[in-house]
């Protein structure tokens, strides 16, 4: 596997040759700092800590301060582990966007907008009980029944009801990489990608 | 300036189209493909919004075909526009015409915009 970590900063759309408009999502793409390479033999398996955005010293504890001076590079803001990357990096170099292609498979993780307490219309995809006229009100995004009567005589485990919606860590398989402007570090990824404008995600391979 | 913007002027290749707005009479030439043959459709009509900005913005062209009022939707940066001419510009005072949709007839005319010509430019 291989893998950055990213910036979402927009969307905008892309024309090919034949006039075919795709829309397609502006990510900054690293460049990304190796701060730890894990090994089989010291942690059990293999990994890359791949760390970006930068950090003020003054906001960093004094442990993450001298975490990232092994890596001789200043404090960061995020930090994450890529298993088994298929690239052999050592501790203090650097991860482009060099590492895709246009026209690659990517998969992109992320964290969904938060949508805060929701129905299950919304949730759930319920379709509601009630219809509109015929002496009915109310009913029109209810959940209905939650299940038996006197047998039972309790509500299941795991009963589809309204709730906190949203913020959930989402992976997108199967996007197109569109463009790339390595010098500006910017990634065009074919399609809709989690998360807000600003929000973090990891696209891998 | 700011990641979008910069995208925009990435892509988006030098357009010599006339500056037309809203109101204005255009025929937009249009490529077609069938199979693997190309052709040029000419569409003429009177623009009746223009939409969206850099890269992605589009206008919309409305005529009356057969007495059917027709609406196609052109992207600027499209590249099967082989170009745009600007036939008549419409004294209009509103930047969406979609009162157009509901007229029909006489009163579906767009008057002309009459230009002032200097005499020093003579």
């Amino acid at each position: 596997m291989k893998g950055i970590i990213g910036k979402k900063l927009g969307m905008t759309s892309i024309f090919d040759p034949t006039g075919k408009q795709t829309a397609c999502t502006i990510i900054e793409a690293g460049p990304c700092v190796v701060t730890q390479v894990k090994t089989k033999d010291s942690d059990g398996y293999n990994a890359l800590s791949l760390s970006f955005g930068d950090k003020k010293e003054k906001h960093s504890a004094n442990s993450e301060i001298n975490h990232f001076a092994k890596a001789q590079t200043s404090p960061k803001k995020f930090t994450k582990e890529f298993r088994d990357y298929s690239i052999d990096k050592n501790i203090g170099e650097t991860i482009t966007v060099d590492i895709f292609a246009e026209g690659d498979k990517v998969e992109v993780v992320g964290t969904t907008k938060g949508k805060g307490f929701q129905g299950v219309v919304k949730r759930h995809g319920f379709h509601g009980v009630g219809q509109q006229s015929h002496g009915q009100h109310d009913r029109q995004r209810a959940p209905g029944s939650l299940g038996n009567s006197s047998d039972a005589a309790r509500v299941m485990k795991g009963m589809k009801m309204g709730g906190r919606m949203g913020s959930d860590r989402v992976k997108l398989k199967g996007l197109k990489v569109v463009k790339i402007f390595a010098d500006k570090n910017y990634i065009l990824i074919s399609g809709s990608v989690p998360g807000h404008i600003g929000s973090i995600v990891l696209i891998q391979k | 300036m700011n990641a979008i913007e910069f995208v925009h002027e990435q892509l988006s290749g030098k357009k010599d189209f006339p500056k037309f707005k809203a109101g204005d009479n255009v025929t937009v030439n249009y490529k077609i493909i069938e199979g693997n043959k190309e052709r040029i459709q000419s569409f003429k009509g009177d623009v009746i919004k223009k939409q969206g900005t850099g890269h992605t913005a589009s206008f919309t062209v409305r005529k009356i075909s057969d007495s059917i009022g027709v609406e196609r939707v052109f992207p600027f940066y499209s590249p099967n526009i082989q170009s745009v001419v600007l036939n008549k510009a419409g004294n209009i005072r509103r930047a969406k015409l979609f009162y157009q949709r509901k007229r029909s007839g006489k009163s579906a005319r767009i008057r002309e915009k009459r230009m002032v010509v200097s005499a020093v430019a003579q």
